[in-house]
């Protein structure tokens, strides 16, 4: 069982935890002309980086979300931080 | 057969004889003995037989390294399979059998197997069997293979706790190691936990006269009551099975035989590793005869249980411990040779009876011949962890290398095997100082398997695996470690080659000319030594295994007598009655169409998403435009994925200017909120929109049907009910008995429906209310099963059963959003990809049947002609209906909706089934019904 | 020097000490050029090669391995073969697959021990008996075997079961696929290897690959550890390594990778002759012919190339296995492992060329990739040997993404890949 430090409530368990998805992705504008390749690309494609990641989780029990830098091999937390900027 | 068991010493309580059997035989023992040991001192030899080859087999080692020993072991009826004897501790009443051998391991009908050992190699079932076919010799082979059978009965109350903890320092081992470095931690003011997995602590202490000037018994009360008075926890009897992610180590402590062991999960600050090592066996000619065992467990035998090995005693060794192993053997009466395995080729002499050994020619009568190979310390655990290992030569052993974070080994597992050295060491980690210097006074000679020479020589006892078996693997070229492992099947029996690895390396390296550490070693995985199932399963199960969500009401629904079943997680009334369910469900859907029906819909989710920004977030996460609703209007709406499919559909209503609420899926509520969340926080102003699950909050009772508004004006509701006061989706608060109720004109039945939400703790009043009525007027409590057949007549979807993973809203009719909403929404530009505008989606349409013929099965495909029709969609839900006369269905089906009309034939199991394709809407298409 | 594997010469040899077999595989040196490079010397890779010599009588083939042959998820899974899919385009794939492993110890002289035990699809509620129903059609309009299993009937074919109404997950019916069941892993790497080797295959073992070799924007090799070798095709099978060989290539994959983990019992005679599944639970298991029962579960919920197990999988998979068969809640677990498995969005897999010309992939598939090497091989060597799609890996490419054409074989049947 791993701990993941929520920056709002501390360390909790990993089934506290759901994975949101790799931190960084924007979503293209809609209202402007998307091409199929670019949704595509947007909507499939991952880094997937053996070791250091970067990845946006949500602590299900507080309903937060945070940036939390793993290393994807050893499972070693790097750091984590609230996503919202005004709480850095 | 003569007693062996001395006349004094050991740890075991003589003042409590224990009677249990063995192959049928009775036998006694005393308290403090493991099965092993008892049957030892009894003089039996004999214990089990191999697994291949069905040789007979004698304990080897003295504790949980030991191949050998496995039986089937049975104590007040509960029947506990392949157990490892020499670990088990003795109770009296158990029943023992050997596993793998009938009648008995002394007599076994298979043994004759052996003769036949020549075809028997290394993957000799690789190269045959493939002729006529495999499957004509796999039942055999089944049959021929496995251990213990398997008692099917269940053992009452044969499940594990779980508990959770946490500790600075986790000691691992109760040996003279561990105990040093506990005590010393313990002292310094440290959080300790010291497991050992034996009942009474202390390593191998035992087999010494004295520690640092006390009788080994006194010293180790002496360091247990120290640290258990500096404040440190000692768990005996309990197995460190596996080190996992963040330094989490799994604990299984034992409690009574046929008891599950208890799971810890202790979060350590710093893990000590103090686990000993292990003799390793000698790799010669019939090594595994019974007889021939382990040195220091021939000590661990005399120390702990007082049984002595062997009268006349051959002591094979190649290093500095066999001295003094030698005079405590001699001291308790045996006769002890000491011969040098060195010196040249060894075999065993003797067959079920040992008669000795012959070394380099040389033959040295003898009943029992102790061999040691040389200590291997146990890294398992440093191995889950991450950490390394190293080659140490002068050890001729793998030692702990480069150090998993928050870890240390000490003692044996570190390679320091001298008593002295390794209290020093253990002293020193725990002040975090260095180290003491060198390594100690251990010495050995280099002694491992030699190719080419004769005999059969065991390297794996528990599967059978010879040293011909490692030169037939290099021969063919399985070199690799694992490839050696996987093709011999060398450690990869339920001791997971405690005994074996190290020979089976360093055999391979022998035959290619390596050094053993560039051959390396397979991967050690937890757990440690094996543990029962349970263990991990814990208290999940039965109902306890996912639990279901309960209703406020269900108390009230127990009382009308309803059949309670798992409706999307929840415990719901499928109906109300304890006949045919069938005469049920109709008669609740005849009622609720010619009266009314009464209906539990708490689990509907409620969220409201409230905030200044509420419009904006709810028209991006809604596929339909949700800003132009009015305060108190209601909107049926989808909410997709980004893939553009859909992934719930319910109603969103707006309660003011800055406040929404949705109502989503009983099943999908969860899901939809976290949904939220993330969108709320990523993308948008989280200072600007609020999310609140209200689901468990609000319980909802809903009235349905022609007589709907009679039962509801009844409640005395301040509020005007007509149509046009309180028209179709719209809303309105008011209050029931004083407490705040709200109620929305939805429907899910096509017919006049209220939803009354009210605060949970009324939610029985509210019930009851309705319930009597709705009990004047002829109206009836429904469950979910008659729910399901009025939302089919009114074609009314369920996501999930009537939709695919990969449905669009335009595929069930909805398709205006797609073409003319202009502000982003969550999935829209998925909704214009190739494979969205494809023509031969699937697209919902209803079936008709004709009154009498049979209804449509769902999960029947639409096909056309032909032998093996090409699937053009399914049938997804299907009723007789009692209110239309005949059977419906609704299905997904390619380019459905341009074949409205035309026939269709459905395939279900080789049976065709004919209907015609219509429109969704069965009851009531003009609405007149649902805006009464 | 006997080569053929036969109970004849396996008798001879017993006479003689068994000095007579020769080497399953050499251990060559590699070549300057190959025809052919196979990246990923697991079942996949392997099976490729066999099948370009084979079938398309191209012998000057690599096949680069960075370990050991068969030591990635081939050596890893728990041994299930089977094709019980919804879409036409899975089993066409899947089915191909069952239908070359019916044939392969055969093919391969190297019995693989394909045990043919069915596998078995628990339905906990009558709405999964409804889906069932639905895969059940699908799977025999499309071609293979499939068998609607009610409670009596499923009694009947496994006593061990749990069938209680009043259990917490009551069993309603199962979805059989006979021609389902286990194959020996290692034999199935093991035999292709040495009928690869056979055919004049060069299977290059601690060779890694560091990265491509370009000209003109198209790959024409790759330089390993053990120098550059050049290639007219190149070919990567690198299941739990995808993401990191593609990102050296530049191309980036809708692939993440999670462990997946897995658990052996000791060894028991016989208790259960079917593979059994329970996709509600996650849970899977069938015994070996060894007599350990191979369990299974689910992904771990975090992503992660961490080949470990731990503890709170384990506990859902033996909670969700002790429901199903209670009585094993006392046979003991002696090993506990994972593997990477690479997963796409539809959990369908990626075959064709890749974004770097004289690249091609065959990636991405998932937890299933073990009942899939022998398709996977034999359509990646067409593949590799023409340029070309075959038509049963056309759905496959990569390019459905782009049209959102996925195969989402979940979002159709309920059934987890």
């Amino acid at each position: 069982m791993q701990l993941f430090p929520c920056p709002f409530c501390g360390p909790r368990d990993e089934h506290e935890f759901h994975f949101a998805g790799e931190a960084g992705k924007a979503r293209p504008d809609t209202t402007r002309t998307v091409s199929p390749e670019g949704w595509a690309h947007y909507l499939n494609d991952q880094r997937n980086e053996k070791g250091r990641v970067r990845e946006v989780w949500m602590h299900l029990t507080c309903s937060e979300l945070f940036a939390m830098e793993r290393d994807s091999v050893t499972m070693e937390v790097l750091s984590s931080a609230p996503l919202r900027e005004d709480a850095q | 057969m003569t007693s062996r068991r001395t006349a004094e010493g050991g740890l075991i309580d003589r003042s409590r004889p224990l009677q249990f059997s063995f192959d049928g035989k009775s036998y006694q023992g005393f308290k403090g003995d493991t099965l092993v040991s008892a049957l030892l001192a009894n003089g039996v030899r004999v214990m089990g037989r191999s697994f291949k080859y069905h040789r007979p087999r004698g304990p080897w080692g003295a504790w949980i390294e030991d191949p050998n020993a496995v039986f089937n072991v049975t104590l007040d009826g509960a029947e506990l399979p392949n157990c490892l004897g020499a670990a088990t501790m003795l109770e009296t009443g158990m029943e023992a059998r050997s596993v793998n051998a009938f009648p008995s391991a002394r007599f076994d009908l298979k043994g004759g197997l052996d003769l036949l050992h020549r075809w028997l190699g290394a993957g000799f079932y690789y190269k045959t069997f493939i002729w006529p076919d495999w499957h004509l010799f796999e039942p055999m082979i089944r049959r021929m293979a496995g251990l213990g059978e398997l008692n099917t009965d269940l053992i009452d109350g044969y499940a594990s706790d779980q508990l959770h903890d946490h500790c600075e320092v986790l000691i691992v081992g109760g040996g003279a190691a561990g105990l040093a470095v506990a005590r010393a931690a313990a002292e310094a003011g440290q959080d300790v936990v010291l497991v050992d997995d034996h009942d009474v602590a202390g390593g191998r202490l035992y087999q010494l006269d004295s520690v640092e000037g006390q009788t080994p018994r006194d010293w180790v009360d002496d360091q247990l009551a120290a640290i258990e008075a500096a404040g440190g926890r000692v768990m005996t009897a309990t197995t460190a099975f596996g080190v996992f992610d963040h330094r989490l180590v799994g604990l299984a402590q034992q409690g009574a035989f046929g008891t599950a062991p208890r799971l810890w999960r202790i979060r350590a600050d710093r893990i000590v590793l103090a686990s000993g090592a292990i003799d390793r066996p000698i790799t010669f000619a019939d090594n595994d005869r019974p007889g021939v065992m382990s040195l220091d467990a021939a000590c661990e035998w005399l120390a702990r249980y007082g049984v002595l090995a062997g009268r006349d005693i051959a002591v094979l060794s190649n290093n500095s411990f066999a001295a003094p192993a030698v005079r405590m053997l001699a001291r308790a009466g045996a006769n002890v040779t000491e011969i040098d395995p060195t010196d040249g080729a060894i075999r065993a002499l003797g067959g079920k009876r040992l008669k000795g050994v012959e070394v380099a020619g040389k033959r040295h009568p003898a009943d029992t011949v102790l061999v040691s190979g040389g200590m291997t310390p146990l890294v398992h655990l440093w191995r889950h962890a991450g950490g390394k290992l190293d080659w140490c030569e002068q050890r001729q052993a793998f030692l702990p290398g480069a150090t998993p974070e928050g870890m240390a080994a000490i003692g044996a597992a570190n390679g320091s095997f001298d008593l002295d050295h390794a209290l020093a060491e253990a002293r020193a980690v725990a002040r975090h100082e260095p180290r003491p210097d060198g390594t100690g006074t251990y010495r050995l000679t280099p002694l491992w398997p030699k190719p080419g020479s004769k005999g059969r020589q065991w390297i794996d006892f528990q599967h059978d695996v010879t040293l011909k078996d490692i030169e037939l693997a290099a021969r063919e070229n399985y070199v690799s470690v694992e490839h050696l492992k996987r093709y011999t099947t060398l450690g990869m029996a339920p001791d997971q080659g405690k005994t074996s690895n190290m020979a089976g390396l360093a055999a391979m390296a022998a035959i290619q000319g390596r050094a053993i550490p560039e051959v390396g070693t397979t991967t050690f995985r937890p757990p440690f030594v094996p543990q029962p199932i349970a263990l991990y399963s814990g208290p999940h199960a039965g109902q306890l295994y996912h639990p279901l969500k309960r209703l406020t009401l269900e108390a009230q629904h127990r009382a009308a007598n309803a059949a309670l079943g798992e409706y999307g997680g929840w415990l719901r009334p499928g109906w109300y009655g304890s006949g045919d369910p069938k005469f049920h469900i109709r008669d609740e859907v005849v009622t609720a169409r010619k009266v009314a029906g009464i209906l539990d819909a708490s689990p509907l989710g409620k969220i409201e998403v409230i905030g200044p920004d509420a419009e904006r977030f709810v028209d991006f996460i809604y596929y339909n435009t949700v800003s132009t609703l009015k305060p108190g209007q209601i909107r049926y709406g989808f909410m997709l994925t980004e893939r553009g499919h859909i992934m719930d559909d319910g109603v969103i209503a707006r309660l003011d200017r800055n406040r929404f609420l949705i109502s989503c899926s009983s099943s999908h509520t969860d899901h939809v909120r976290a949904h939220l969340e993330t969108w709320r926080q990523d993308g948008n102003d989280p200072d600007r929109i609020f999310i609140h699950d209200l689901t468990q909050a609000w319980s909802t009772v809903t009235v349905t049907g022609p007589k709907a508004r009679d039962i509801v004006a009844a409640l005395d509701i301040p509020l005007d009910l007509s149509a046009g006061a309180f028209p179709h989706m719209t809303l309105h608060y008011s209050s029931f008995d004083g407490t705040p109720v709200r109620i929305a004109r939805v429907s899910f039945t096509g017919d006049l429906s209220y939803e009354i939400s009210i605060r949970s703790s009324r939610a029985a009043d509210l019930w009851q209310a309705l319930a009597a009525a709705g009990e004047k007027l002829g109206a009836c409590p429904v469950g979910i099963e008659a729910l399901s057949v009025l939302r089919a007549e009114k074609g009314y979807i369920l996501i999930g059963k009537d939709t695919e993973g990969e449905t669009m809203p335009h595929d069930l009719g909805f398709g205006i959003p797609r073409q003319k909403k202009r502000a982003a929404f969550v999935g829209d530009r998925s909704l214009h990809m190739e494979g969205a505008n494809r023509d031969d989606r699937k697209q919902l349409v209803g079936f008709s049947v004709e009154p009498g013929a049979p209804a449509l099965p769902v999960g029947a495909h639409l096909v056309g002609e032909g032998e093996r029709p090409r699937s053009q969609g399914y049938v997804t839900t299907s009723h007789d209906s009692t209110t239309l006369g005949h059977p419906i269905a609704l299905g997904l089906l390619e380019r459905g909706a341009d074949r409205i009309g035309e026939r269709v034939t459905a395939w279900h199991q080789g049976q065709r089934f004919t209907a015609t394709i219509c429109a969704p809407c069965f009851f009531d298409a003009e609405g007149e019904r649902l805006h009464a | 020097m006997a080569k053929r594997y036969s109970a004849w010469n396996l008798f001879l040899q017993g006479m003689r000490g068994h000095k007579g077999w020769g080497q399953a595989w050499r251990s060559p040196e590699p070549k300057k050029r190959y025809d052919v490079i196979v990246i990923g010397g697991g079942g996949h890779g392997l099976a490729t090669a066999y099948y370009l010599a084979k079938k398309h009588g191209i012998t000057n083939v690599a096949v680069l391995e960075k370990g050991w042959l068969g030591g990635g998820n081939t050596g890893r899974n728990t041994t299930v073969i089977r094709s019980n899919y919804f879409y036409p385009e899975s089993v066409a794939l899947y089915d191909l697959s069952v239908r070359l492993y019916e044939g392969l110890s055969r093919d391969l002289n190297y019995n693989v021990m394909f045990s043919q035990r069915g596998v078995t699809n628990l339905c906990h509620s009558e709405p999964e008996m409804e889906m069932a129903a639905r895969l059940v059609n699908a799977m025999r309009l499309n071609g293979t075997d499939a068998e609607l299993l009610d409670a009596d009937q499923l009694r009947k074919f496994i006593p061990a079961l749990n069938i209680r109404p009043d259990a917490r997950l009551p069993i309603h019916g199962a979805v059989l696929q006979p021609r389902g069941g286990t194959g020996r892993h290692d034999a199935v790497a093991w035999g292709f290897a040495r009928a690869a080797d056979a055919a004049g295959v060069d299977i290059i073992q601690n060779c890694e690959v560091l990265d491509f070799l370009t000209e003109g924007g198209r790959c024409v090799g790759v330089s390993t550890n053990r120098g550059d070798i050049h290639a007219g095709r190149v070919g990567a099978a690198v299941a739990g390594h995808s993401s990191v060989l593609a990102e050296k290539a530049g191309v980036g994959l809708p692939i993440n990778s999670y462990a997946l983990q897995a658990f052996v019992s000791e060894p028991l005679k016989p208790v259960l002759d079917t593979v059994l599944i329970s996709p509600i639970t996650g849970t899977y298991v069938s015994q070996s012919d060894k007599g350990g029962l191979v369990i299974g579960g689910a992904l771990d919920r975090v992503p992660s190339y961490g080949q470990r197990g731990n503890l709170p999988v384990q506990e859902a998979v033996m909670a969700g296995l002790t429901e199903m068969l209670p009585m094993l809640s006392k046979v003991k677990i002696v090993r506990h492992w994972a593997g990477i498995v690479d997963v796409t969005p539809d959990s369908s897999p990626i075959l064709g060329p890749s974004a770097l010309q004289g690249l091609y992939f065959n990636f991405g598939w998932g937890t299933g990739g073990f009942k899939a090497i022998p398709a996977g091989g034999y359509l990646f060597a067409h593949i590799l040997a023409t340029g070309s799609h075959h038509d049963i890996s056309r759905p496959f490419d990569q390019n459905r993404f782009t049209t959102g054409r996925l195969i989402d074989e979940g979002a159709a049947s309920g059934i987890a890949h």
